[in-house]
């Protein structure tokens, strides 16, 4: 019970944090003669949330369950130019070059778990390991943008209802699916409790080894479809687009700032929604202000520990030991840790 | 096994070798083998010399890195804050020696309070390090990008650039020993020595297991906060060494921070902390800069060189947390003896083998608290 | 043993993995690379904008010679009378970033252009969104200001040529005149693109300057930044294929323009054989370049850099035999000076090519003379010094 309530909490920290973080922009923003809920603004706003919040909902989820994945932005580059080549500027091609991204995307998700869950090694490393690898894969095959995507598979980037771009309703529609996944399945369910104490999770039954290959799994494919988005937007593939976003660090960024714990366990989609769009407001406002460039940088960190801050002040006793141990033995850690401690 | 004299020590040694603690040094040796066969000229004293000037920052930095990793935190801003000496030291000294001095200790009086802002934020208002550091390296490298201009001044004064990028010339048999080199060695002597002090002991402690050191009387506020300004102060040593190595520019230390945690990991401490040998994460430095070195005279395409660095980055850490498990599995054996010698294994908080060596964890534990 | 074999199946995986990516193209359509120099094939290099901009080098450029910035080469000129109206005019800017020295020496004169240009009555105001080096933001800035920017141009500074086409097109289809400059986009439909001749002549100087002073079967080791921005990898393209004729040993290296690794690079190239020659696409680098060849004690190779100061005053302190190419960094104030002409109803050339000239030796002191004071990430050929401010401006390095 407490679990939930205090991802209620969060979440509803959150959305005060971005209410009162949109009425700080209005104001700003007003003072140099914009509205800032004009329709351009607010697309503005919508279509900078679209991207990350692709990969902050994968992020979510693969550190719900105590990893992290720092290989997303080459995922995201690896789908543009994947989905821009296979379609080759034709309309029949899109469906395929679809599937094959997320194809692939799935299968370096998977190498991913495997090598997190199955190898034992910490998410960080791994998935640093699998980004340099995609890195130089991407560095040494591509030359520059390649590709080139039919007229009607950019109309995904390019369009939208009202203010409101296609883009953000996909991604809106599959933050629901997600938090459903959440709530409903099992392997839901097992994610928040592998994140939250591999050992107990052991001692369960769990095959604790399963929710983070499907994390893992799900968070490359989200990141190919933020790379199938902005190959839509840009209309080509891009080697070099993932990270120029910085999605890896960004993305985790958004996930804590949303109050999901990194050290896996508590968290919700929503407050990482809530997360990426704190990041959407802020850099719309500061560009609309012409803040300087380097001076952005520097607002966004201060901002990121900040709010950080706000929540983890509320959260004292529920710290634990960082990222999962070794799980192996972790169920006698408390009479070996009195020995040390001693 | 052979229990005596000197094949003692030496099938000690070798087994140190595969071991997975031992594994990087394994690795390195292999590595320097490596290239040595591919360019002879590089076994010669004086080139090893210049391997370790070149490696000399970089290990300083993972020395830094792993007082932070083995507390439990990350310090991310490590890159940021080299490059903000550097621009520091070129923006305020300039081409005015007498300024090396006062603006040498501004420097480390700047990296501490970096450490200390850093180490307050984690342990005060409980925010996560990784995110405290990802937000001090954007705030940190942004604020000097903007202060500067785009740290477009030149180098500062030669006489301080000669502090990693000088030395004593005309040693016998090395010919040139570099400052550099033997700063890196004063300051591993001086992290080996922390280590085994009772601070060394807390650290790790805290790093296991927070709520036991606390409950032990650790200082855990403290200890920890300790770990940041002692990686923000190996930072800016970094950062003084390679404004003498390489000159200003805006680009040097980026990438660091990963270059720092990679090298401790790949010396076999552990993300998360608790487990950890200080001289390893050192050793982990010198293998990845001997990788790269080992590309360049291999000739293998510049492009390529990441790939490779990731594949060996997950193989040794795959290594080291497999065979370590299939180790433990099958209980001590010959492993207590020549582990014994070091903090890190006996402070192993899962090792279904710990009572065995109750003894051996009592001598190292007790000195902690 | 079930966990033995899952550990199994996973390293399998993994290694399967690193030989995915080391196996750069399918070994069915690549020829083994083991014969000496095979003929260069590089993607980048194309042989009509070789020729044409190997041609515009020697090509006297047209405009008034005391203002390179207003000079061009070989224009086809528009008619802009369909933009001539009075009146401040509104700019929006959308500009890729100010992440290196070159964008920023350029970022600082054109705001200093536009202070004259502002105090002249002919510009209003300049509203600037900065993408931070990011094609996603860019493309979004460029929407912003088509729906609420109010504004008369547009100025684009792309950072990257296809992807930012389509937007580009946006802003053309509102029908108000769009500037494009640096890089260029896949369409004609700005009114003008501004640049300097371009990569493949940067390369053309460079390497027949190392060729010069060089042997066949010398070693010269080449710098790059970084892979896949066209106006670098065409300086690269066009130098490699002519060191390739020559005879010339090149190595490339990519270091992002960090010092450091420039430095370690030519000290294991010292150690494998001697490097006669250095060629860097931007001479951000130049300076450590030398340094590691001081450190290892042996003699300096000859070396191209840029115009960067760092580069020259290190050129003229070590008497090395250079060349100091030169992008023109004054294109940035041309594109407001454009702005100015369009709307005077002027015209103005469809592709405005600005004059490239490499800083040779026997220039170094004049440009070093002038340029006193500035500091070393300033660029000798920034064209602004009758402008508002000079030189402080540029000395105090401010960034609006």
């Amino acid at each position: 019970m407490t679990t939930r309530r205090l991802r209620l909490d969060n979440t509803v920290i959150v959305l005060f944090a971005l209410i009162g973080v949109i009425i700080i922009g209005a104001v700003l923003v007003s003072t140099v003669g914009r509205n800032f809920f004009s329709d351009g603004n607010i697309r503005d706003i919508l279509t900078g949330m679209s991207v990350l919040g692709f990969v902050a909902i994968g992020q979510t989820l693969v550190i719900l369950c105590a990893s992290l994945d720092l290989s997303v932005p080459y995922v995201v580059s690896l789908s543009s130019l994947i989905a821009a080549e296979t379609m080759q500027g034709r309309q029949e091609n899109i469906l395929w070059a679809v599937i094959l991204t997320l194809l692939v995307a799935a299968a370096i998700g998977l190498a991913n778990g495997v090598i997190v869950a199955g190898l034992k090694v910490n998410g960080f490393i791994a998935t640093l390991g699998v980004g340099l690898i995609i890195k130089g894969y991407l560095a040494t095959e591509y030359k520059g943008t390649a590709g080139s995507v039919p007229w009607e598979f950019q109309l995904v980037g390019a369009s939208g209802l009202g203010p409101v771009p296609i883009s953000t309703i996909i991604m809106v529609g599959l933050a629901v699916l997600v938090a459903l996944f959440l709530r409903k399945t099992r392997t839901g369910h097992h994610m928040f409790a592998v994140g939250g104490n591999p050992a107990v999770s052991r001692l369960s039954g769990l095959r604790t080894w399963q929710p983070v290959v499907v994390a893992h799994v799900m968070c490359s494919v989200m990141a190919a479809l933020a790379g199938l988005l902005l190959a839509s937007r840009l209309g080509v593939g891009s080697p070099t687009v993932g990270s120029q976003g910085g999605y890896d660090l960004l993305s985790i960024a958004a996930v804590v700032l949303g109050g999901t714990l990194l050290l896996g366990g508590r968290g919700s989609i929503w407050g990482t929604i809530g997360g990426v769009a704190i990041f959407a407001v802020l850099d719309n406002v500061m560009s609309v202000m012409q803040v300087n460039p380097f001076l952005k940088d520097v607002v966004r960190g201060i901002v990121i520990v900040a709010a950080v801050a706000i929540y983890t002040g509320r959260a004292i006793e529920r710290r634990r030991a960082r990222f999962s141990k070794d799980a192996s033995g972790s169920a006698g850690t408390p009479p070996v840790d009195a020995e040390v401690a001693r | 096994m052979n229990e005596r004299s000197i094949g003692q020590s030496l099938s000690r040694a070798g087994l140190t070798l595969v071991r997975p603690r031992g594994a990087v040094f394994l690795l390195l040796l292999v590595l320097l083998v490596w290239i040595t066969v591919l360019n002879p000229s590089f076994a010669e004293p004086g080139q090893l010399m210049r391997f370790i000037q070149r490696v000399a920052p970089v290990a300083i930095v993972a020395i830094g890195q792993y007082f932070v990793i083995v507390s439990g935190e990350f310090d991310l801003s490590m890159g940021s804050l080299v490059t903000a000496q550097v621009v520091i030291a070129g923006n305020l000294i300039g081409q005015d020696d007498s300024r090396s001095i006062p603006v040498l200790g501004f420097m480390l009086l700047f990296g501490a309070l970096i450490g200390l802002i850093n180490g307050l934020v984690t342990t005060l208002l409980r925010v996560p390090s990784f995110i405290v550091t990802l937000g001090m390296m954007l705030a940190l490298l942004g604020g000097i990008l903007f202060w500067t201009g785009g740290a477009a001044t030149g180098n500062p004064a030669d006489g301080f650039r000669q502090i990693g990028r000088g030395g004593i010339r005309d040693v016998p048999i090395i010919d040139f020993l570099p400052w550099s080199a033997l700063l890196l060695a004063v300051i591993l002597a001086a992290a080996i020595w922390f280590s085994r002090r009772p601070f060394g002991k807390s650290l790790i402690a805290v790093g296991d297991n927070v709520t036991m050191a606390r409950y032990a009387g650790v200082r855990v506020w403290w200890v920890k906060t300790s770990a940041f300004i002692l990686s923000s102060l190996s930072a800016t040593v970094a950062g003084v060494l390679l404004v003498g190595y390489a000159g200003v520019h805006p680009s040097v230390g980026r990438g660091y921070e990963f270059i720092a945690i990679t090298a401790v990991v790949l010396g076999g401490v552990v993300l998360g902390g608790g487990r950890g040998w200080v001289v390893a994460a050192a050793a982990g430095a010198f293998a990845l800069e001997a990788l790269f070195t080992l590309l360049n005279f291999a000739g293998v395409p510049s492009t390529m060189r990441d790939a490779i660095q990731g594949g060996i980055i997950i193989l040794a850490v795959a290594y080291s947390a497999t065979t370590f498990r299939a180790r433990r599995r099958r209980g001590p054996l010959e492993t207590s003896p020549a582990m014994g010698k070091r903090p890190d294994p006996t402070l192993d908080p899962v090792s279904p083998a710990l009572q065995d060596r109750e003894p051996a964890g009592q001598r190292t534990d007790n000195g902690g608290i | 043993m079930r966990r033995r074999a899952n550990v199994a199946i996973a390293m399998v995986g993994a290694a399967a993995l690193i030989a995915l990516a080391g196996c750069s193209t399918d070994p069915t359509v690549t020829p083994p690379e083991d014969t000496g120099t095979p003929p260069v094939i590089n993607e980048w290099f194309d042989q009509a904008q070789y020729d044409k901009q190997f041609a515009e080098r020697g090509v006297t450029p047209q405009g008034p010679s005391s203002q390179p910035y207003l000079q061009y080469i070989n224009a086809e000129m528009v008619d802009t009378s369909e933009f001539a109206s009075a009146g401040a005019k509104k700019v929006c800017f959308a500009n890729a970033s100010i992440s290196n020295p070159w964008r920023q020496t350029g970022w600082i004169t054109m705001n200093q252009q536009l202070k004259e240009l502002q105090a002249s009555g002919a510009i209003s105001e300049m509203e600037t969104r900065d993408a931070q080096d990011n094609d996603d933001t860019q493309i979004a800035d460029i929407d912003y200001f088509i729906e609420e920017g109010n504004c008369d141009v547009f100025l684009i500074s792309p950072n990257s040529t296809a992807a930012m086409t389509p937007a580009v097109e946006r802003a053309c289809a509102t029908g108000k005149p769009v500037i494009v400059f640096d890089r260029g986009v896949q369409t004609d439909c700005p009114v003008t693109f501004i640049h300097p001749i371009g990569g493949f002549a940067w390369g053309i100087d460079t390497a027949e300057f190392l060729i010069d002073h060089l042997q066949a079967g010398d070693k010269v080791v080449a710098f790059r930044i970084l892979p896949g921005v066209d106006v670098l990898e065409q300086r690269w393209a066009a130098a490699e294929k002519l060191f390739s004729e020559a005879g010339i040993d090149a190595v490339d290296y990519f270091t992002g323009a960090d010092p450091v690794k420039i430095k370690q690079i030519i000290s294991d190239e010292l150690a494998k054989g001697d490097v006669k020659g250095i060629w860097m696409d931007a001479g951000d680098g130049a300076v450590a370049a030398l340094e590691a060849f001081e450190d290892a004690g042996v003699d300096y190779p000859v070396i191209t850099g840029e115009d960067e100061l760092s580069f020259l005053r290190k050129w003229k302190e070590t008497g090395v035999t250079g060349l100091a190419p030169v992008y023109s960094n004054f294109q940035w104030r041309t594109t407001l000076l454009a702005v100015q002409k369009i709307f005077a109803g002027e015209e103005v050339p469809k592709e405005w090519v600005l004059p490239q000239d490499p800083i040779f030796v026997d220039e170094l002191d004049s440009y070093l003379a002038k340029n006193e004071g500035m500091p070393g990430g300033h660029y000798a050929k920034f064209g602004g010094e009758d402008l508002v401010g000079y030189p402080q401006v540029w000395q105090a390095r401010v960034m609006p």
